[in-house]
């Protein structure tokens, strides 16, 4: 993926981004594998406090703090203990463990190390969604180079302690994403979630205590590790420590992925770090955190990229997938696109999702193609508004979120579908220059 | 476990710790709406149907999935709930066809009660429905996809509780779709629970599909007629131009030892009852011919030949041969009609295991026979020899489900890799035909370890002393162990404290033929025929000598010594290899279903009715004892009871001797000779009246010996309240004194496996079409481990 950067940009995941680190010796040159030597000289518990107090929370999208996370792992256990990297990445405007993968694979396998010191694991899965093949190799190679160095596998680095490393590739699906559901694809089983409790650091992979971590979460901890808790938090907004992959899509000058400190103005980012909007036009709409964050309004984007700002704004960080629509998109069409990706990713497992995603989109190509009543704009929020918070995983809320926001920000662009008048945005040819998904 | 105290709907509850919500609020009777849990499987949380507000957590739970805590408010029925649960029945019928009108499952369907409870009247749905053709999965399994509401209830039951593993979930999203293991169609055990657990018509059943509708039938509860299991099943009963026809088999009547399991034959395997080959008439021999005839001119023909043998040649000359599908009452009749009215011990039935030994063995040791439900519950279970999964399906499912929700130890002793491995705790294979070895080696005989095979003998002393080790053990075997090796496993038992155990015999009433005495050297309760002194008093003159068993009696016609023959409900001549032209000049006289090979050498072929159209009781192989429920009438045919007493009286011998009706008997009855669907009232009535007899008092009324059977034979003395109840009570028989040593070449198992059973198997259509679609190799292959 192409590269690009700017100058507000605080490198810290990104730092050996295009330096060649996917060369173990480029990467040791570029103090690779440093942080588990000095991890490896410190108490797990002193680990855990370090990333606890770092602020680090969870690039995947629920932003939990990590340190508190791998603190819930029992410290006693019957059964192997597991460290999960979830690179999964699916979600719509997300691409951010994409650029982790292709040039930093080991300070993911570092972060995995290191994760597994703090909790006493020995055993750690790198799951690479399915489409990433490329990335695969890229993983397999930067695994096996590790083995071969002796920094993986029997008595690491030459302090008795084991740890063993595996790859694991995805099949195509979005909710093997979720942490549940990617156990259940990794024991080789249909990917779709467990019941919950037990929680994954009790019961998880295998039966076994499991701390599962997004990519980018993993890759932030040798750098916090090497560079101290306080350092890493002073750099992002309180209780959102340190930087982030931003993924900049849609309709902007420079699109792109900016790591830029948590908390960087909305606004700002997009019209200075993403140069703005192409061709004088007016922004019309930000999906702020990936495709299942409710939409922001142009007038709400004066805000800082934190989770708990994005939270008061009605909207949520997410995966840090920022989608920029300007005023040549159709809403309907937008709302419909992203309800076809997730009937498609719909696993089926419970009904409020595996039905309502099909007549949410059933009823929006109805109405994006003139076939709408007035009375589809309250079904369409009906229907949501009953799936959300009653399925058994969040997919259904991550559907069911942006298109009540849509419905309810954007009513006016639904009520002029209706009644068979076509769509004016298609009319005006916008149609192939909406963002493309999936 | 400790109480857990919670609040619903203002109601206070307590239940034991790790109660689900669910169930806690079904205990104070607040029906929490679901789909999806299904007691005893695993929790899915996917229907969503349950959910229920919790106070503290901000979104709705499922009351399936959560666990109840101290102090926990569970709200059931607030605008929220009920809007949810609105939601979810509106989204379930929006690709739902709504077939309702043709559908098996309308009018006992779950989702048609959870729409007419919870949900709305309107659709919001334009657009069209997903549709997929219906599919044919096997000649008993239909699956119509549409009608699939995803509770993957079907999954679970096939993989979870009957450990085949037949069904799963193919495609995600809304294209997700319930298949079968072999891509288009099932291989599998056919056992139909997966229809039964169906809330919906998705799964529907080959045998009844499209026959009628739920609320058409008559729904009668009774006992499965095939394996010594006894399962308790409902039959649904239609009227037909012969009376009735029994449509279908299911177990909505949970309560019965099996809860929910039927296998295929208790589930299709009636419809040997309609088979066009019936025999509908009686039949008498002439010419060389068997010859239609009318009851009334083969009574008499029987009854005088009969008696013209008894009084020229003696008792000796007739043989009696009984069944092990018959009741027990039929039973106990024919044991003493043999005796007082034939006046010969020559009397024996298919046997199918040693219960003689076994009742020599258990005496003095009254509750050491396990039950059916015991064997659900016990912490460890011992099975030497036998494959239960194939020849007691039920007592499979009863050992499996136990090892999975309870956790039993399962030790398994068998020379081949029977498909209950796979729950054993530990499994022991043992060379062909040494099952009696590994009793006797048990038993503390440390010799008999040498024919044991391949495992070395601190393999064995440690298994013995592993056994040893446990509490409460059951001890489960079939014929293959019989005589001193049944005594000797006996004590090994007993010397666990609180081990049960179980003899395995193979049909429906096995078990009460041997307890009712079909046996030339038992009378009934195993007492042998030196020692009759109690029923010499109750039945009056009898022969002394121990009479021929089965063979004996086919050498006797063979020699010319057997004048008579008389054989109810078996087949000696098909299952037991008999020669039929030893018995070229013997009256031979049998009341079967069938033109069976044992049936067409007779001289008088009577009509019987089976055990769905007729009443009693049935003991199964652990000893429970079941009321058997006539189903309905049936024209043409009679119940072997009635004929026996029939016989009896044209031989003129005085009835009431036979079956104490009036006097001494009992005033009710067993629905045989009243009740709405009998009608057999009216054709008794005719007859009582004819010799003067009161006609509530029926002779051909099994209750009148059940009365009698309950006081003579030890063990039966079970509470008839609960019996007549239909509920299932355990017989404690024990033997008298010695048990004879029978002879090990007249135990005849009968070594039927899933698919067939005996005789009547062979006239189950379902059955035949099953066998029929198999491929050679055992479901056991096809099934992921
Ligand atoms: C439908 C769905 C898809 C998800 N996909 C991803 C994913 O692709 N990558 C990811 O890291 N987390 C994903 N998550 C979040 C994970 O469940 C989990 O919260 C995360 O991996 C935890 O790691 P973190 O604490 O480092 O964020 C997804 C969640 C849901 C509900
Ligand atoms: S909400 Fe339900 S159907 Fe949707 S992905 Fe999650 S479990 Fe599957
Ligand atoms: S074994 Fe066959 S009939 Fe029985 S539950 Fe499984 S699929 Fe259904
Ligand atoms: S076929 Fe019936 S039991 Fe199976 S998932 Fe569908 S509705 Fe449930
Ligand atoms: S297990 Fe035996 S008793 Fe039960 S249904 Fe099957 S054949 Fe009948
Ligand atoms: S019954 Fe609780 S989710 Fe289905």
């Amino acid at each position: 993926m192409h590269l690009v950067s700017h100058p507000d940009e605080v490198k810290v995941v990104s730092k050996r981004f295009g330096k060649g680190a996917t060369d173990l010796d480029r990467y040791l040159a570029l103090d690779g594998y440093k942080a588990v030597q000095k991890a490896l000289g410190m108490q797990p518990d002193g680990i855990i406090n370090e990333v606890k107090n770092s602020g680090l929370r969870g690039r995947g999208g629920a932003g939990f703090n990590t340190g508190l996370k791998w603190s819930f792992v029992p410290k006693q256990s019957a059964k192997p203990k597991y460290i999960l990297c979830n690179g999964d990445e699916s979600e719509p405007g997300t691409c951010k463990d994409r650029l982790i993968f292709e040039h930093d694979p080991h300070a993911v396998i570092e972060g995995v190390v290191i994760a597994g010191l703090a909790v006493g694991s020995h055993t750690g899965y790198i799951y690479i969604r399915g489409e990433y093949r490329y990335l695969s190799n890229l993983m397999q190679k930067a695994i096996k180079d590790a083995y071969a160095r002796g920094l993986l596998g029997k008595n690491i680095f030459g302090s008795g302690y084991d740890f063993d490393v595996y790859w694991h590739g995805g099949a195509g699906a979005y909710e093997v994403g979720e942490e549940s559901a990617l156990m259940e694809s990794l024991e080789g089983k249909r990917g779709i979630p467990r019941i919950r409790p037990p929680f994954p650091a009790v019961v998880g992979l295998w039966g076994g205590p499991t701390v599962i971590n997004n990519a980018e979460t993993l890759a932030s901890v040798p750098h916090i590790i090497l560079g101290g808790a306080e350092w890493y938090s002073n750099l992002g907004t309180p209780k959102n420590g340190g930087t982030r992959l931003f993924c900049l899509s849609g309709h902007l000058n420079r699109p792109g992925v900016y790591e830029l400190p948590m908390g960087y103005n909305l606004k700002k980012m997009i019209y200075e770090v993403g140069g703005g909007i192409p061709n004088r036009k007016k922004l019309k709409a930000v999906v702020p955190g990936g495709s299942s964050t409710p939409v922001l309004t142009a007038d709400e984007i004066d805000a800082p990229m934190d989770f708990d700002s994005l939270m008061k704004a009605g909207s949520m960080l997410g995966s840090g997938g920022v989608v920029v629509l300007d005023e040549t998109t159709c809403i309907v069409k937008f709302a419909l696109r992203t309800m076809k990706f997730y009937r498609h990713e719909s696993c089926g497992w419970c009904i409020p999702c595996r039905e309502g995603t099909d007549w949410l989109e059933k009823t929006l190509i109805r109405l994006h193609a003139g076939g709408g009543l007035k009375k589809d704009i309250d079904n369409i929020l009906y229907l949501s508004e009953n799936m959300l918070g009653r399925t058994f995983c969040p997919l259904g809320d991550a559907a069911a979120m942006p298109t009540i926001a849509f419905v309810k920000k954007f009513r006016k662009e639904f009520e002029d579908h209706l009644e068979a008048r076509p769509c004016a945005f298609e009319a005006a040819g916008s149609v192939e220059r909406l963002p493309v998904m999936a | 476990m400790a109480d857990v105290n919670i609040t619903v709907d203002g109601k206070k509850v307590t239940a034991p710790a790790g109660t689900l919500l669910i169930e806690a609020c079904k205990s104070v009777g607040i029906e929490v709406p679901s789909f999806c849990y299904y007691p005893n499987l695993s929790l899915q949380g996917a229907c969503r149907m349950c959910l229920v507000k919790v106070e503290k957590m901000p979104k709705l739970q499922t009351a399936c999935t959560t666990v109840i805590s101290e102090g926990m408010i569970a709200i059931t029925n607030n605008d929220e709930v009920r809007q949810a649960r609105k939601s979810m029945v509106e989204l379930l019928l929006g690709n739902h066809p709504l077939d309702c009108p043709v559908c098996d499952a309308g009018g006992e369907c779950e989702l048609q009660d959870m729409t007419f409870s919870y949900g709305a009247a309107e659709s919001k749905f334009m657009e069209a429905k997903n549709h997929k053709d219906e599919q044919q999965w096997s000649p008993v399994v239909y699956f119509d996809r549409p009608r699939c509401i995803l509770c993957y209830r079907c999954v679970r039951v096939c993989g979870e509780a009957m450990d085949v593993w037949a069904l799963g979930v193919q495609n995600r999203g809304v294209v997700s779709v319930i298949a079968p293991n072999k891509e288009d169609h099932l291989e599998c055990e056919e056992c139909g629970m997966c229809i039964d657990i169906c809330p919906v018509g998705a799964l529907t059943s080959g045998a009844y599909r499209y026959k009628t509708r739920p609320w058409e039938m008559n729904h009668v509860g009774t006992i499965c007629t095939h394996c010594g299991d006894g399962c308790k099943t409902t039959l649904g009963v239609r009227r037909s131009d012969s009376g009735m026809q029994i449509v279908r088999g299911d177990n909505r009547d949970k309560s019965g030892i099996n809860g929910d399991f039927l296998c295929i034959k208790g589930r299709y395997a009636f419809d040997f009852a309609d088979d066009p080959q019936r025999v509908t008439t009686p039949l008498i021999r002439r010419d060389g011919q068997l010859a239609p005839s009318t009851w009334e001119e083969a009574f008499e023909l029987i009854g005088k030949r009969f008696a013209e043998i008894r009084d020229k040649e003696g008792g000796r000359a007739i043989g009696v041969v009984g069944s092990n599908r018959t009741t027990n009452e039929e039973n106990y009749l024919l044991s003493k009609f043999a005796r007082v009215v034939l006046k010969t011990n020559s009397i024996d039935h298919r046997r199918t295991a040693d219960f003689p030994a076994f009742a020599a063995a258990m005496v003095g040791k009254p509750h050491a026979a396990a039950t059916m439900r015991d064997v659900f519950n016990a912490p460890a279970i011992l099975v030497i020899g036998n494959n239960p999964t194939e020849q007691h399906p039920l007592l499979a499912w009863q050992i499996r489900n136990n090892v999975r929700l309870h956790r039993a130890r399962l030790y398994v002793i068998n020379s081949r890799p029977i498909k209950l491995r796979r729950q054993a705790t530990s499994f022991t294979e043992i060379p062909q035909g040494t099952e009696g070895q590994a009793a006797a080696f048990l038993g503390g005989d440390d010799s008999a370890a040498e024919a044991l095979g391949s495992g070395s003998r601190e393999m064995w002393v440690g298994l013995r002393d592993k056994l040893r080790g446990e509490g409460k053990l059951i001890i489960i075997f079939d014929s293959a162990i019989r005589g001193k090796d049944i005594s000797a496993l006996v004590k090994f038992g007993s010397a666990v404290s609180g081990a049960k155990f179980v003899c395995l015999g193979d049909y429906s009433n096995s078990r009460g033929a041997a307890d009712m005495g079909l046996y030339p050297d038992f009378l009934p309760g195993y007492r042998p025929i030196a020692d009759a002194s109690t029923f010499k008093d109750e039945w009056g003159d009898m022969p002394t000598a121990p009479g021929l068993n089965v063979s004996q009696m086919a050498e006797a016609a063979a020699a010319g010594t057997l004048k008579g023959f008389y054989v109810v409900g078996s087949n000696p001549v098909g299952g037991l290899g008999l020669d039929p032209f030893a018995f070229s000049n013997t009256f031979v006289v049998v009341q079967d279903m069938f033109l069976t090979e044992t049936a067409q050498m007779a001289d008088v072929v009577l009509p019987s009715a089976n055990a769905y159209e007729k009443a009693g009781t049935f003991t199964n192989t652990c000893g429970d004892i079941q009321l058997v429920k006539k189903a309905g009438e049936v024209s043409d045919v009679k119940s072997d009871f009635e004929m026996i007493v029939r016989i009896a009286d044209a031989t003129g011998f005085e009835v009431r001797k036979l079956v104490p009706f009036g006097g001494r008997g009992t005033s009710a009855d067993m629905g045989q000779s009243r009740g709405a669907q009998s009608g057999e009232a009216d054709r008794h009535v005719v007859w009582l009246e004819a010799h003067g007899l009161e006609p509530k008092m029926s002779p051909f009324d099994p209750m009148a010996i059940l009365d009698e059977i309950q006081r003579l034979v030890p063990g039966y003395d079970v509470s008839r309240m609960n019996l007549l109840a239909g509920n299932d009570q355990h017989t404690t028989t024990v033997g008298t004194g010695q048990g004879g040593v029978q002879d090990a070449k007249l135990i005849a198992p009968a070594n039927d496996n899933l698919f067939t059973s005996g005789t009547l198997g062979r006239y189950s259509r379902a059955l035949n079409s099953v066998i029929e679609n198999r491929n050679p190799e055992p479901a056991e292959e096809v099934a992921a481990d």
